[in-house]
């Protein structure tokens, strides 16, 4: 399965790192990496959350220094001392949240860092040329004179890599760049990658999600915990074996789960419409129903709605018009309140609001039950509280099972088992989920879908938000797509893949190609 | 991408770390004082010996430690609600005004041991008033605290200089701006007396029991934040304020509250020298013991520990400061001045200068 | 062991320190505004100064940091065997009664203040006098018959030279206008020269042609406005006609130098005696400096005029009113 020795080395790889080793203090992010991008070839880097891939692709592209180890590029030892050196070795990176100045144009961003002197005008002239003679090589149409404000995100990846190319780009580093795109979208940016391999450019490509490195790429090599386990030809592999490479494990990629049997309606929400501080209408008369024992999943490209659905129903954001019933009661806005009533809240991002990174654990394992008499009156009851966090912590198989802990100092699966555990023990009748899964290590996927649909099948109403189709169809047992602050549909989790995909593009799904 | 946090040992974290910036600062110091031809050991040695090598000495390290132990407990409330409350100044400005009408008031009727703690309600109510205001433009319109509390500083300079030369001064008897004295049965002893008895001789130091009120202080504060809810509201606050907001945690109130509660401490500041040693308030009477706090707290780390040994060694370099002005006149008040603010600089604003070096020696070694 | 020798360090620097007669070490402790305030207490290191140059005895002094440093100092001082002591600055009243009574047989001097003690003496200064005179001056120098002051910090001390120049003003001239501005209410306000520019120019603005301050080294923006604008300025405490000449009046000079030098000639001397001196105008404590730099400014009518109101006030047939003897100004 190892190609490292097999491969043929008449060519010379477009890329070769030998034994390059990086360490963060005590941290081995990369320790002995061993890899061979062949030239022209579409190559995928896979791994879990912290295997170290981004430190290797910022190693090359001179961001970081190797601590050891040789790089050549086309053959050539090369030191690669700053991201210019890297752009004069002809490797671009596109950046998986995109480095361009919002309020310039395409032309502009394209311009940037490579101004040619003190005068824009010669360098905006050749620029402007050089864009367009791209455009017409690759397929890559964008208006020079857009704002980048006003693309919409595939678009706005399109200029990423026009940046690389005008600079003379023949390596192109790609981290998770499917990350924001509709399915649609992703396709359109394989095409261009395809065509690029046409060209003889060279392709790497960061990502965590198999399905996508099974669609594009050529070979695929995987990481874990700092070290390559391997490179196998993507045609001689399959998901289950590439992510058994990457935990370690066998692990199960399907969730087992029986049919719901869906009771009466517990959270209603009707005709919600809400508007964001800057007066832009974020929920456009949004409407649904999840009854108690079923999922309901909310599809779409992150930034329609689904965030401040979640927030709404969960007392955060107050909602312009519109009504949120749980069991039949308007809600309060007062997230205090609705835990009282029994509505629990995994929030999108855990180290942006489901944690207090720098609490101790135990700390973070009554956030927003603190008030709760069972730890205290005038003063904390610090043994119940350790009991509480124990019996979490063990419940959720949080590792390591210390209390006292920081919590930034667990890992994405372990924090987010930690959140789950504080919102799913106590009993909650209706829980919203945000993205249950985002930056969580393949084994705690596993556990944590496993626990969401023993919610569900304990009588739980629950509300799930995510911009992992697949997690969506896996998990649910209704799909809505929501497009631009609307549900645009009702779908089955069964229901074609692209049909699902049009809707988060907006219905006609017309709407990407149309705008670019 | 993000580079793995290394952590540390406490001992490291809160020992080595200041200890080591406290000798780096020095250090550059000396080099100071060897170029305008001093001998920096001499000096070091003099520094020392004034601020503890005698009772007197003694005495008034801590009487400037409990100023500093004061404003620096303010900011470190402040800090850990996530608001950097520069106002310590005016606030204890201010809660000098709440301890000053407190003994105005009833210094003919009442013995020392029955004003002092109405005083430091006083001080506690008026301090808390001062910092009330930019907490609720912070919690209701969102006015930057830095601004609004600097502008306050101000504010209460100009009001209190109003009040002392034109409303609350004695008058034709005395020329300078400020209250007449308390009446001396008011005035609570100080600890030379109190320790008298003893054996333990602090001379004519003006420390008082403004200290002891200052250490329990230290010890509320600290229950406060780790032993109740509104301290783990106001640390939750303070670390992530969406996540507080996902807790249900009410925040303007909690701005407002934390607020208060520095404004008090930063008032309580006033006790010190008004009531304890001055015996009378007088124009600019915090000299710039408010915005040392903000240093005392930076070094302290904001626990109430570290706030208490910080303030003690800026009580040292205070003493120990004067202690020089009187041994080597070739050292002037602006020199002792610069090595403050070396202390400050390499404590606070560089705190992150040996760091990285002891994390590679220091942090665990598991991967 | 570090005690020991940090006494023998201060025995010797001590030894150093006094060389001379036995019992006459003089030391002067300042006010926070510091030795080189360009002001009283810089008046007060020079006369100390010109003492030991004359003299060829060092003297010792300190500047404090803060107010409870005051009585430290004092008590360090006389501890040591130092004196006489002077303390300089209204500010040191209360640290100078509480602590002259431990050391009945240090003498004490008190400048700007009055603490009746036997071991004490207090130096005042008419202030509202000397700025009487410059109310006179500053009226018939002027051609639109506005004049401005430009106090420092808005305290009791500088309302008397307000309220004295006033007074000169209004008798010179009954309709003459008075502009008057504080710097500030903080210690601040002695050293922000940008602003007592700014307070002079907008006095300018409004047709002062003529402005007096008080306001230790702000006034040096207040002097640098006037000059800029080819106007007439007057200064205080020193002499600082030399500023810049032709454009300063003259001065209202305290001689703080000369009653510590004074002093500290008598201590010597054996001479000292306690309790209260006042300069006034008749004391040559107080006056307007003439010299080469303005003698072209002071016409023979102004001069007249000067001499007149001095005879008078020396005389008693002047009475100018201090405004710290009931915090009120008859005349605005």
């Amino acid at each position: 399965m190892n190609l490292d020795k097999t491969e043929p080395t008449a060519v010379p790889a477009a890329i070769e790192l030998i034994g390059v080793s990086k360490s963060f203090g005590p941290v081995k992010a990369n320790s002995d990496i061993h890899l061979r991008v062949a030239k022209g070839a579409i190559h995928g880097i896979v791994g879990e959350n912290g295997a170290g891939k981004s430190t290797l692709m910022s190693i090359l592209y001179g961001f970081y220094q190797a601590d050891s180890g040789e790089i050549r590029v086309n053959g050539q030892p090369v030191r690669i001392r700053d991201s210019q050196e890297a752009i004069r070795l002809g490797i671009g990176m596109v950046h998986q949240h995109f480095m361009l100045v919002e309020n310039f144009t395409v032309l502009e961003n394209v311009l940037l860092g490579a101004e040619g002197g003190a005068l824009l005008g010669k360098g905006k002239a050749e620029a402007r040329a050089k864009l367009a003679e791209l455009a017409r090589e690759h397929g890559l149409e964008v208006d020079p004179d857009a704002l980048i404000s006003d693309l919409p995100v595939g678009a706005q990846q399109r200029v990423e890599i026009l940046k690389a190319l005008t600079r003379g780009a023949e390596i192109l580093i790609l981290d998770e760049p499917t990350g924001v795109l509709t399915p649609d979208e992703a396709d359109q940016l394989f095409e261009v990658l395809r065509q690029l391999r046409a060209e003889g450019k060279t392709v790497l490509i960061i990502t965590h999600k198999l399905r996508e490195i099974m669609a594009i790429t050529d070979a695929v090599s995987v990481m874990r915990q700092g070290r390559m386990v391997g490179t196998v030809r993507t045609a001689e592999t399959s998901p289950e074996q590439l992510a058994e490479m990457m935990v370690g494990r066998r692990v199960l990629l399907k969730v087992e789960k029986g049919p719901a049997n869906p009771g009466p309606a517990a959270l209603t929400v009707e005709n919600l419409t809400l508007r964001d501080g800057a007066g832009v209408e974020r929920l456009k008369n949004v409407s649904l129903t999840v009854r108690r024992g079923e999922i309901v999943g909310i599809a779409g490209v992150a930034g329609n709605g689904q965030s401040e659905l979640l927030e709404a129903i969960a007392g955060l954001r107050r909602p312009t018009s519109g009504r949120i019933l749980l069991d039949g009661t308007p809600i309060p806005h007062d997230p205090r309140a609705l835990r009282e009533m029994r509505l629990a809240h995994i929030p999108e991002d855990r180290h942006k609001m489901g944690l207090v990174l720098k609490f101790e654990t135990r700390e973070n394992s009554i956030l927003g039950y603190h008030l709760d008499h069972r730890y205290g009156g005038a003063l904390f009851d610090r043994a119940a509280i350790e009991a509480e966090c124990q019996s979490q912590m063990e419940a959720y198989d949080v590792r390591p099972p210390n209390s006292r802990l920081k919590t930034a100092n667990f890992s994405g699966g372990n924090q987010q088992k930690i959140v789950l555990a504080r919102e799913f023990e106590r009993g909650p009748h209706a829980l919203l989920i945000g993205q249950p899964t985002r930056g969580v290590d393949i084994g705690a996927i596993e556990f944590i879908h496993r626990r969401i649909i023993e919610m569900r099948d304990a009588g739980k109403a629950i509300l799930l938000v995510s911009v992992e189709l697949d997690e969506i169809r896996s998990l649910s047992d209704r799909v809505l797509v929501m497009f631009d602050g609307r549900i645009v549909g009702e779908r089955s989790p069964e229901a074609d893949e692209r049909e699902l995909g049009l809707l988060m593009a907006g219905v006609t799904g017309a709407g990407e190609r149309g705008a670019a | 991408m993000s580079q793995p946090a290394a952590r540390l040992p406490l001992w490291v974290d809160f020992g080595l770390i200041p200890l080591l910036n406290l000798v780096a600062a020095f250090a550059v110091a000396g080099l100071v004082v060897a170029l305008i031809g001093e001998n920096p050991l001499d000096v070091a040695r003099i520094i020392l010996y004034g601020a503890f090598g005698y009772g007197e000495g003694v005495g008034f390290t801590l009487f400037y430690a409990t100023n500093f132990i004061f404003t620096g407990l303010a900011v470190a409330v402040a800090f850990h609600a996530g608001l950097f409350n520069i106002g310590g100044e005016g606030q204890a400005y201010i809660g000098g005004l709440g301890v000053a009408l407190v003994a105005l008031g009833l210094d003919p009727y009442l013995p020392w041991w029955l004003l002092a703690p109405l005083a430091v309600i006083g001080a506690a109510l008026f301090g808390a008033l001062w910092a009330w205001i930019p907490a609720v433009l912070q919690a209701k319109r969102g006015s930057h605290i830095v601004i609004t509390t600097i502008m306050f500083n101000f504010i209460a300079a100009s009001l209190m200089a109003w009040l002392l030369v034109d409303v609350l001064n004695p008058g034709a008897g005395s020329m300078s701006p400020g209250t007449r004295f308390f009446d001396a049965e008011a005035v609570p002893p100080r600890l030379s007396e109190i320790l008298a008895p003893f054996g333990v001789d602090l001379g004519g130091s003006p420390a008082n029991l403004a200290l002891v009120a200052a250490v329990l202080a230290a010890l509320g504060v600290w229950l406060l934040l780790w032993r109740t809810r509104l301290g783990y509201e106001i640390r939750a606050l303070g670390h992530n304020s969406s996540a507080a907001a996902y807790a249900g945690v009410p925040i303007a109130r909690v701005i407002i509250i934390a607020m208060l509660i520095s404004g008090a401490l930063a008032g309580m500041m006033a006790l010190n020298p008004v009531l304890g040693d001055q015996g009378r308030l007088l124009l600019e009477f915090p000299g710039g013991a408010g915005f040392v706090g903000i240093a005392v707290a930076l070094m302290g780390r904001s626990h109430p520990l570290g706030v208490i040994f910080a303030a003690l060694l800026f009580g040292m370099l205070y003493q120990g400061g004067s202690e020089l002005a009187f041994e080597k006149p070739s050292i002037s008040r602006d020199m002792l001045i610069l090595i403050q603010g070396l202390v400050i600089l390499f404590s606070g604003a560089l705190e992150n200068l040996f760091r990285p070096a002891l994390a590679r020696i220091f942090a665990p070694r598991a991967a | 062991m570090i005690r020991s020798t940090l006494f023998a360090v201060a025995v010797s620097a001590l030894a150093a320190g006094g060389a001379s007669a036995a019992g006459f070490k003089p030391a002067i402790v300042y006010d926070l505004g510091g030795k080189f305030d360009k002001s009283f207490n810089e008046s007060a290191f020079t006369g100390a100064t010109k003492f030991k140059e004359d003299t060829s005895v060092d003297f010792r002094d300190f500047e404090i940091q803060n107010d409870s440093q005051r009585e430290q100092a004092l008590s360090r001082f006389a501890r040591q065997g130092f004196s006489p002591i002077v303390s300089v600055g209204f500010s040191h009243e209360g640290a100078v009664s509480k602590v002259a009574p431990q050391f009945p047989d240090t003498q004490f001097v008190i400048v700007d203040s009055v603490v009746d003690l036997p071991n004490v003496r207090s130096i005042v200064f008419k202030e509202h006098e000397g700025s009487y005179l410059a109310g006179v001056a500053a009226t018939l120098a002027s051609q639109t018959k506005k004049v401005g002051f430009v106090g420092g910090m808005d305290i009791a001390l500088i309302r008397k030279f307000a309220c004295g120049y006033v007074q000169g003003v209004k008798a010179t001239d009954p309709a003459a206008e008075v502009f008057q501005n504080m710097t500030g209410t903080t210690g601040a306000a002695w050293a922000d020269p940008v602003r007592g520019g700014e307070l002079a120019k907008s006095q300018m603005a409004r047709g002062a042609d003529v402005v007096y301050h008080a306001a230790g080294g702000t006034g040096e923006g207040v002097l640098q406005a006037v000059a800029d604008a080819g106007k007439l300025g007057i200064g205080v405490d020193k002499n600082q006609n030399a500023l810049h000449p032709g454009h300063v009046l003259t001065s209202m000079v305290k001689r703080v130098d000369t009653a510590v030098y004074d002093t500290f000639k008598e201590a010597q001397a054996g001479e000292w005696t306690p309790g209260l001196r006042v300069f006034g105008l008749a004391e040559d404590g107080v006056a307007l400096a003439v010299d080469e730099n303005n003698q072209a400014l002071i016409t023979e009518e102004i001069a007249a005029a000067i001499d007149a109101a001095r005879e008078g006030i020396i005389s008693g047939e002047i009475a100018v009113h201090d405004y710290m003897t009931d915090s009120a100004c008859p005349v605005q």
